[in-house]
């Protein structure tokens, strides 16, 4: 159980928004802890050569930081069953001023038979969607 | 291009993958989650866990071990460098404990074409110890053809 009735929830309920800073260091060490070291997410010039207007944060990060608003609602990572995104646009990271996502969650399906929901996620970067069809099934 | 004949091909599973505490804390700094049952061991047990389980994005790292055989394969003929993740998608049976022997078996799902790009998904099934599906990962890469 947790702390949530799914009786009171509704469809299009927020369940809450924080905006994440990603930095140059959040990338060396998304790197670091994922085992994913493409040059692209720390090396201007290798960006550069192959067409990237920057640097850009791993998706997966962007993917990883997005699920954080739902769970700090649920208030359990455990009870995330199924996510899944579609990697939309790209998060070019500033060397200075990093990235900033402004990430926010709304109820999209309520399942009271199985006790899941379902949370609909919008990740926005520069007034731009870079997730889509961000949906996470929830345990309640 | 990517080879069509690989659709359908199931990849050998792999060595298995012993899921750290620290490993768990680390991932879980590294994507922001200050939520308890990723980092202390008290509080996963509190919530009935046996230890500190993973993100819920963490299966990305026993998926990418099965990926690196299929990059590795000539026959599948994928050039990473061309590589652009389009979609992602993790369905957990349970979620991943620190104490886990883990091991991926991966199959290609599907390889499409558009005309100069490929698009290819993957499915990867990460086992227990036991032999208990834990996660179905999903992917989808989208490798560029030649413009």
């Amino acid at each position: 159980m947790t702390h949530i009735n799914i009786a009171g929830l509704e469809i299009g309920q927020s369940i809450g928004s924080q905006e994440i800073l990603l930095t140059r260091d959040s990338l060396v060490r998304y790197a670091g802890a994922s085992g994913d070291f493409n040059s692209i997410h720390y090396r201007d010039d290798i960006a550069a050569a192959v067409g990237l207007p920057g640097v850009l944060a791993h998706g997966m990060l962007t993917m990883g930081a997005a699920i954080q608003v739902v769970v700090d609602w649920v208030g359990d990572p455990g009870r995330i069953v199924d996510y899944g995104v579609r990697f939309t646009k790209p998060v070019v990271v500033d060397p200075v001023d990093g990235a900033v996502l402004t990430i926010s969650g709304k109820i999209g399906e309520i399942d009271a038979e199985n006790n899941i929901v379902r949370v609909d996620i919008s990740a926005i970067y520069n007034e731009t969607a870079v997730l889509g069809k961000a949906q996470a099934r929830v345990r309640i | 291009m990517v080879n069509p004949a690989v659709e359908g091909k199931t990849y050998p599973a792999t060595d298995p993958y012993l899921v750290g505490r620290e490993k768990i804390r680390e991932f879980a700094h590294a994507v922001k989650s200050t939520n308890p049952n990723n980092l202390d061991v008290f509080a996963a047990q509190a919530a009935g866990y046996d230890d500190v389980i993973a993100a819920p994005t963490f299966a990305v790292v026993i998926q990418e071990r099965s990926l690196a055989t299929v990059l590795a394969d000539k026959e599948a003929d994928i050039d990473f460098s061309r590589v652009v993740h389009g979609d992602q998608r993790f369905i957990h049976a349970r979620p991943i404990v620190a104490g886990d022997e883990l091991t991926s078996e991966l199959t290609v799902s599907s390889v499409k074409t558009l005309g100069a790009h490929s698009m290819v998904t993957f499915e990867t099934k990460i086992f227990d110890i036991k032999k208990d599906l834990v996660c179905t990962a999903i992917s989808t890469l989208v490798v560029r053809g030649d413009e």
